[in-house]
């Protein structure tokens, strides 16, 4: 039975293998629900590293839509949120899941389509916009995952006057995924979509698509932070947390985010009111 | 398509030390599950080859179909029991390498169960009468076979290793994909594939093929040395 127990060992070493890893101190670190536009648009991979350098916290983010990450965080399955949808954010600190919300960095929506532009929406305002896509049956692709980007999409069809109910067919797809999987969709099929122009500047696949109508204030995309109540989840590492945070805000955080940019241009622009 | 895939080749030169860190950690996730998957799937399946007991058949049927288990299935109900609102919540396990070992264990038990379960089989028809014959109880018969068709062991193995690395449902759901911590070479295509760089994508599944052409080849050599020194 020799081979057998070295067969034996050898899985015992290899289970050991991973029970070595928490034994390792680990240093102090936080789980942040996050959005994926900050997450596929490169911005925590610049701006982490400055952090860690100042406190030694690490700070491991979860991409998720905004909706996804606002229920982990429900769960009490992070220590922070950075998301974009304020109404949800509203709600979520209304229903006594965090004591506070406070505004980091914001950035805009840009309606994106093939260069054709089928719908002539080019340089148009946002209602007529979204009103000529309706009225023309081009395709459009649609995040349809809770995100704060398909929140802000459904309010845009509203706020265009457009009935979504009524006049969804075939043109519209509702792809359920985040933002880059929904334009690389949009790509291939030359869709309209809603983006937003962090995730856009830094997407590689653009085939035919470009920029058609930015909105300027009235596609603004806020972007805000909530530390989870501890009161709700004890887990909740309130310290590292807060500290996470209160660096966001502060303006080395605040520049930190100002200098990511890609080809030149700004991704997101700070928004932290001044304490 | 050619230009990406140009594009692919010259990344491959230059994919650096994230990518080396990423394949470690898919490859060491995997191959722990793969372990835990041998030493719980092989004395099972090798059990159920050589009992007999009422509603046999019945487990029989349901090992193999858990063989096709969806791992996005594995992952939501483990995230949904260690989450911090799930009853092995305190544990705080979720988005840690440690929870993509239990879901791909997971995983990977079944298969190896089924599979071994085939080979016990197969070998009992040879050696059972004799076995049965010296009175020896089933786990001891189970061990003699075990040991008998060790060989053909690893081939069960080896797929449950497949199943294992390939798969991205259930490490995505309970690791999370965290940059550094939790990021497994699937889960890194996936993200290069939404960020819309294709060639890296590409390129790191060209790594991934490559870890697993790796790790078959080292299992071949193993066995071949076995059988020689052992056989």
């Amino acid at each position: 039975m020799d081979v057998l127990r070295r067969s034996f060992l050898t899985l015992s070493l290899l289970a050991a293998l991973d029970a070595s890893s928490p034994l390792r101190a680990e240093p102090a670190s936080i789980v942040v629900a996050s959005t994926t536009s900050t997450e596929q648009s490169g911005l925590f991979k610049h701006i982490l590293p400055l952090f860690k350098q100042k406190t030694g916290i690490e700070v491991k983010v979860v991409a998720l839509g905004t909706g996804q990450a606002l229920d982990a965080a429900r769960r009490g399955d992070a220590d922070v949120v950075l998301v974009h949808d304020r109404p949800a954010e509203d709600k979520f600190v209304a229903e006594g899941f965090a004591k506070g919300r406070q505004d980091v960095m914001y950035n805009d929506f840009v309606l994106i389509g093939p260069k054709d532009d089928p719908a002539g929406i080019r340089g148009k305002g946002v209602d007529e916009a979204f009103r000529k896509i309706a009225a023309s049956k081009a395709p459009f692709v649609s995040r349809g995952d809770r995100s704060g980007t398909h929140s802000a999409e459904l309010r845009s069809w509203k706020e265009a006057g457009v009935d979504l109910t009524a006049v969804r067919g075939d043109w519209y797809r509702d792809v359920g995924q985040g933002m880059g999987p929904a334009l690389n969709t949009a790509s291939s099929l030359g869709a309209y979509i809603l983006a937003d122009r962090g995730t856009w500047l830094s997407f590689k696949n653009r085939g035919d698509l470009t920029i058609l109508v930015e909105g300027g204030k009235r596609l603004f995309n806020p972007y805000g932070v909530m530390l989870v109540n501890p009161d709700k989840h004890p887990s909740v590492k309130v310290k590292e947390g807060q500290a996470f945070i209160e660096w966001l805000v502060s303006p080395e955080g605040q520049k930190a985010i100002a200098d990511y940019k890609i080809n030149g241009e700004p991704l997101f622009f700070p928004s932290a009111k001044k304490g | 398509m050619s230009q990406t895939l140009q594009e692919t080749f010259s990344r491959l030169w230059t994919l650096d030390r994230d990518v080396l860190a990423i394949a470690w950690l898919s490859l060491r996730v995997s191959l722990t599950a793969v372990g835990i998957g041998l030493l719980l799937g092989v004395p099972l399946g090798a059990l159920i080859a050589v009992a007999r007991f009422p509603g046999r058949n019945a487990l029989v049927g349901l090992l193999n179909t858990f063989m096709g288990l969806p791992p996005v299935i594995v992952g939501l109900i483990l995230y949904l029991a260690l989450s911090r609102s799930g009853p092995l919540g305190a544990l705080g396990l979720l988005f840690t390498p440690t929870a993509m070992v239990a879901a791909q264990a997971v995983l990977a038990t079944p298969l190896v169960a089924a599979l071994t379960r085939q080979v016990i089989a197969d070998a009992d028809a040879h050696l059972g009468e004799q076995l049965r014959s010296l009175r020896l109880s089933a786990p001891r018969r189970a061990g003699v076979l075990i040991y008998d068709a060790r060989f053909s062991l690893f081939t069960a193995a080896l797929a449950a290793f497949g199943r294992a690395i390939s798969e991205i449902g259930a490490v995505l759901v309970v690791g999370g994909n965290i940059d550094g911590h939790t990021r497994t070479m699937t889960t890194a295509i996936s993200l290069e594939t939404q960020k819309g760089d294709l060639s890296l994508a590409l390129a790191l599944g060209a790594v991934l093929m490559g870890l697993v052409l790796a790790v078959n080849a080292a299992a071949a050599l193993l066995r071949g040395h076995a059988v020689k020194a052992y056989g």
